[in-house]
């Protein structure tokens, strides 16, 4: 059951993120990746890993992709629709990367010996402690950065 | 597999029963919001359709579904149809982790009232709110019209700003009652309401359940006086009517959620647990359209003002002290 489910999931997130990529219109490309983002959600609910889940729709779903549609309906485009798809020749290095990767992901799984360890539900609590105690010096780095880019912001937005 | 499809079953019954008590709620919230708000301005409000106009609901709603499904010219197809069910789906979808009753014992089985009780119960709610702003936000912009743009391009960006510090208020809860589940949250409160710990959560999570539901002193995103009626001012019949169902819907659920962060879910003494659960509900509903009877409407820059240098940084350091109260008690 949980396999299908994964299969399905995993479709309908390559299919979206493909339409994501080639639509030529940014709002619809953006409901296109929201609908990819919810679909990883529930993959990652189905690795036993809720917390994960919940905060790929609230920070990725949720926050960061309303902030790029505010963007994008405070500007006008015009008629994005009427715009040339891009060429091979700007498809070309994504192509390259993308063989790259799958020749690398193509490795990785005939070469590994170990079986994956079984699944278990990570806690929050167990989630948690690994994240402020484990990482805790990353976590503060990453802030640190996030406050760097609130300052940057305040900067260029203040009055002349 | 029999025990697997009788739990299916008792799930499959608790929606059927939340949803058509939840969707009659929503109908007679409308009417009595105009009931109370005709008293509120000295008028008598609908009182024609059946006894003591009981039956306009049903008449409201008779109207909407034949009315025509209109789409105006340019305006961008799917994304317009889709828009309604984007903004009424999150606050449908939310009832499922409201927890609406004490456990029931049924023919030997113990029935809790609530159809999911998930570890993250409370993540899911924030993930759900989250995921409401696009309805509003793409159906103004599919619409093709300026107010209806200029509505949702506000709607956006007062959700954004007040879903911060909804979620910053509940932190303190998580922190009293160390779960994210909402059962053990309510059950954590069966002493003592957290309101009374928490009262500053508990304003700051009022406030930004108003601004959540778009509603007076909120409602810039609607602004009839100056926007016409905002993000929906290009729909017509049912997708209107999905979108202000959905609204109202959302009043109930975010009640709902109020009582069971602070007010000890269905805990109370004497009454049956139902009734403290949905007096609660009825009473946040109350003072809902009681304070859009009685506020003016904020302007656009004191909405942000208030949001974001007032309620926020209140909330931040209400955790701080919260934190701080927790550590020294032990």
């Amino acid at each position: 059951m949980e396999q299908y489910l994964f299969y399905i999931l995993a479709a309908a997130m390559l299919i979206a993120t493909v339409f994501a990529i080639t639509e030529k219109h940014p709002v619809h490309a953006i409901v296109y990746l929201v609908t990819s983002f919810f679909a990883l959600a529930a993959i990652f609910y189905l690795l036993a890993a809720p917390m994960i889940a919940a905060f790929e729709v609230i920070i990725y779903a949720g926050a960061v992709m309303v902030l790029f549609l505010f963007v994008i309906m405070m500007l006008d485009l015009g008629h994005p629709e009427k715009a040339a798809r891009p060429g091979i020749g700007h498809w070309l290095p994504a192509m390259v990367l993308g063989v790259v990767i799958a020749a690398a992901a193509v490795t990785a799984i005939t070469l590994r010996t170990t079986t994956a360890p079984a699944t278990r539900v990570i806690g929050i609590k167990e989630f948690s402690v690994a994240l402020f105690q484990r990482y805790g010096v990353a976590i503060e780095i990453i802030s640190m950065q996030l406050l760097f880019a609130v300052v940057g912001a305040l900067y260029l937005g203040r009055k002349r | 597999m029999s025990i697997i499809s009788l739990d299916i079953a008792v799930i499959l019954a608790k929606i059927a029963l939340l949803l058509f008590a939840v969707l009659t709620l929503a109908a007679y919230l409308v009417f009595a919001e105009r009931k109370l708000l005709a008293w509120v301005q000295d008028r008598k409000g609908p009182n024609r359709v059946g006894p003591l106009g009981l039956l306009q609901p049903l008449a409201d709603l008779i109207k909407l579904l034949t009315k025509e499904d209109f789409r105006p010219l340019g305006a961008d197809k799917w994304i317009f149809y889709l828009a309604p069910a984007m903004a009424a789906i999150p606050a449908i979808m939310t009832l499922a982790i409201v927890p609406f009753g004490a456990p029931v014992t049924i023919m030997g089985f113990e029935v809790t009232l609530q159809i999911v009780d998930l570890n993250i119960g409370l993540l899911v709610f924030l993930a759900l709110s989250s995921i409401a702003v696009y309805g509003v936000a793409l159906g103004g912009w599919a619409s093709n019209s300026k107010y209806a743009l200029l509505g949702s391009i506000r709607g956006l960006a007062q959700l954004i700003s007040y879903e911060l510090s909804m979620g910053l208020s509940l932190v303190p809860v998580v922190m009293l009652a160390r779960s994210f589940k909402l059962s053990e949250i309510v059950n954590a409160q069966e002493g003592c309401w957290f309101i009374v710990y928490q009262p500053l959560s508990f304003i700051i999570f009022l406030v930004s359940i108003l601004a959540e539901c778009k509603r007076i002193p909120f409602d810039i995103p609607e602004a009839e006086g100056e926007l016409v009626a905002g993000f929906h001012t290009e729909y017509s019949g049912m997708r209107f009517g999905l979108f202000f169902v959905g609204e109202y819907i959302n009043i109930v659920v975010l009640g709902g959620l109020a009582a069971t962060f602070f007010l000890g879910g269905w805990h109370g003494p004497l009454l049956p647990p139902l009734v403290w659960f949905w007096g609660k509900v009825f009473a946040f509903a109350f003072l809902f359209i009681w304070i859009r009877g009685t506020m003016p409407r904020l302007r656009y820059d004191q909405l942000m003002h208030l949001g974001w240098k007032v309620l926020t940084p209140l909330a931040l350091v209400n955790i701080l002290v919260t934190g701080w109260w927790l550590v020294m008690r032990v």
